[in-house]
């Protein structure tokens, strides 16, 4: 029987499966850290239970430490006590742990792939909505609560029932200033915040296939935030050798019987998904969020929607974002002051948003009015950024690069916007508060945030780069 | 687990769509490493202005509409998958959800604390809004057993869905846990297949 992708991973991990229950769905790596933990691993002492697998299981400590001077005690008493608690919870159950200091410290969601823990066809999961960035390789990756961090340390299991399956197509060429960050913020303006709910999605199409391992991710990265638990992507070439010598990759005879298998991971042919949508390239501009959910998104260059335009039971939550926000249906947004630029997050911390930044903003000064951060996803990527002589570039520019953290993604260690405030930030929610109290954010791509750190204010970032091209 | 069978309780109505689960509760409130206390600051910068003082025009605040029941609008619990959203729902006195639509893990988050998430159309939200601003003390009856909803003035009354396991472990208070660690010899089994 032909089979999608999601479906052949998925049966490939059922331990059980009997009707009118949840599947028991075996899962092969558990990726860990400081603020989801620590009441699972209560919820084991109480139970007088081990972990099953502590060897599946990776840790580290991101959502809560600080971006500058990392060595030091954390100031914060009780994000203190969070990592510490950590510590001695990885340290009593066996687990390894990539903790502050360490050369594999990072977000979690951006360790995985780069130390060569995530693979395709594999099950991972987290406590971690973002989960789904693993998703990029071609594995069954999402994220899960407290509870279940809980059932996959007693049983590597987790009951799960079954999802549907959703197809999103993108074809065609992607124009000057249109990255995966587009791509994936325009996605979710056409189908909501919540309309890819019960779904697991497959990216597909030709759009897709271009793309670098590093894009991949920023796509199934956002997929939560259209409600779906998962985005994944058939693993090609481009995953291979992406994969191919990274620390705990396999290699050898290994690699040869790994890649034999990754190669049969693909939706078949005649393989029915209960849902398909399809997206041109063309179509697609560099985007902003104007709103207080991750859907309310528009082209850089269009007007905010009015709130008569808007169903009429949905006037009064669109128009109290607007008020949130500040600004006023029908007018562009194009040209707004802004007083942040966050450049980070799991959705867009990597090298090659770090490189895309460096290479536009080189010879070119932030505006005065403007605090620029960006915050690398792993240490790794801090380390490599220095090699590559970034950190100078982004010095010369008044941009600051901090260590690694989720950071200003949800401003849960001191990296907060002011309220009031607007900030351009590359991460992936645009909600009431998140990245401080009463703060507003505009998401955007690494690129269209640069562009606005320099002009000071929303900016259409093809404008300035046809200036590069006309100088 | 808290076991739960049937409830009849006043609501309390909380009519915007899409909230997220940084509104039910703000990441910088995850700092603690127990599940207790997180009622506290449960939709923390709605219900406080930025000195704490109370914002008085909030429905938490109005002291008119206390009750066991949390109606919400549409795509309730979107965003992050916190675990103490439902915890600090849990905390702050409610035993049961409705909105006419969740996602997806916070539902499971919420059923796997015994706080019951129950999902009715658009048009019976719209009743019970409807009703609860005529009259504030308007009480719901919300029967798992039958899986219905009766809002107890009109009797007018919504079926719900549950998942058959799920319904289980609410009404005898057991969790997955229980359920998967009596077939662990399974677990061995697969992983010696493969």
């Amino acid at each position: 029987m032909s089979k999608t992708l999601v479906e052949k991973i998925w049966d490939a991990h059922v331990v059980k499966s009997e009707v009118g229950f949840p599947d028991i769905l075996y899962i092969d790596t558990h990726l860990i850290h400081e603020v989801t933990s620590p009441q699972a691993f209560d919820g084991l002492r109480k139970r007088g239970l081990p972990v099953f697998r502590p060897q599946q299981t990776v840790a580290t400590a991101d959502h809560n430490v600080p971006t500058l001077n990392q060595l030091l005690p954390i100031k914060e008493e009780l994000s203190r006590y969070q990592v510490d608690m950590l510590t001695k919870n990885c340290a009593e159950f066996g687990i390894e742990l990539y903790g502050l200091g360490h050369p594999f410290q990072g977000i979690v969601h951006v360790i995985g792939p780069e130390l060569g823990i995530t693979l395709p066809g594999k099950t991972m999961v987290c406590g971690d909505s973002h989960t789904s960035t693993h998703g990029a390789f071609g594995a069954i990756a999402f994220g899960i609560g407290t509870s279940q961090v809980e059932q996959v340390f007693a049983t590597q299991c987790l009951l799960q029932q079954k999802p549907k399956t959703m197809k999103i197509e993108v074809n065609g060429e992607l124009g000057t200033g249109v990255t995966a960050k587009d791509i994936i913020l325009y996605i979710i303006s056409k189908i909501s915040a919540a309309g890819g709910t019960g779904y697991f999605i497959e990216y597909a199409g030709s759009t897709i296939e271009a793309l670098s391992m590093e894009s991949r991710m920023t796509i199934c990265n956002m997929s939560i935030e259209m409600g779906a638990r998962g985005g994944l992507i058939a693993p090609d070439q481009i995953t291979f050798d992406y994969i191919k010598g990274r620390e705990f990759a396999p290699a050898g005879a290994q690699w040869e019987e790994s890649l034999a298998y990754w190669k049969t991971l693909y939706s078949d042919a005649d393989a029915k998904f209960d849902s398909v949508l399809s997206f041109n390239a063309e179509d697609i501009t560099p985007m902003i969020t104007y709103g207080t959910n991750p859907g309310m998104g528009m082209g850089i260059a269009e007007h905010i929607p009015a709130t008569a335009d808007q169903v009429s039971s949905e006037q009064a939550s669109f128009q109290k974002a607007l008020d949130y926000m500040g600004i006023t249906g029908d007018t562009e947004l194009v040209g707004k002051p802004i007083d942040y630029v966050f450049i980070g997050s799991c959705t867009n911390s990597r090298m090659e948003d770090l490189r895309e930044v460096a290479e536009f903003v080189k010879g070119r000064q932030k505006a005065e009015n403007v605090t620029v951060w960006i915050v690398p996803g792993s240490k790794q990527i801090e380390q490599q950024a220095i090699a590559e002589g970034l950190d100078k570039i982004f010095e010369a520019a008044g941009f600051q690069l901090r260590e690694p953290g989720c950071s200003a993604c949800l401003g849960m260690n001191e990296d907060k916007i002011p309220a009031g405030k607007y900030c351009v930030s590359t991460s992936n929610r645009n909600f009431e508060g998140r990245q401080g109290p009463d703060s507003r954010t505009f998401l955007a791509s690494p690129l269209t945030a640069a562009a606005a750190a320099i002009t000071g204010k929303v900016t259409d970032v093809r404008t300035l780069l046809k200036d590069t091209v006309n100088h | 687990m808290k076991k739960f069978e049937k409830l009849t309780s006043a609501i309390v109505p909380l009519n915007i769509e899409n909230i997220d689960t940084d509104q039910i509760i703000p990441a910088r409130f995850l700092k603690a490493t127990t599940r207790e206390g997180f009622g506290e600051n449960l939709f923390r910068d709605w219900r406080y202005n930025g000195d704490n003082t109370l914002k008085t025009d909030f429905v938490l605040n109005n002291p008119e509409f206390k009750g066991q029941i949390l109606v919400a609008g549409k795509n309730f619990g979107c965003g992050s998958s916190r675990e103490h959203a439902a915890w600090a729902i849990q905390d702050a006195g409610f035993d049961v959800v409705i909105s006419s639509f969740f996602a997806d893990i916070f539902k499971g988050n919420a059923l796997n604390n015994g706080l019951l998430p129950i999902q009715v159309s658009d048009e019976f939200l719209a009743k019970i809004f409807t009703k609860v601003g005529q009259s504030h003390g308007t009480q719901l009856t919300v029967d798992l057993e039958n899986q219905t909803v009766t809002i107890a003035d009109t009797g007018d009354q919504a079926e719900f869905e549950i998942n058959a396991y799920k319904k289980s472990c609410l009404i005898n208070g057991y969790d997955d846990i229980d359920f998967i660690l009596n077939q662990k010899h399974l677990i061995e089994e697969f992983e010696q297949a493969r």
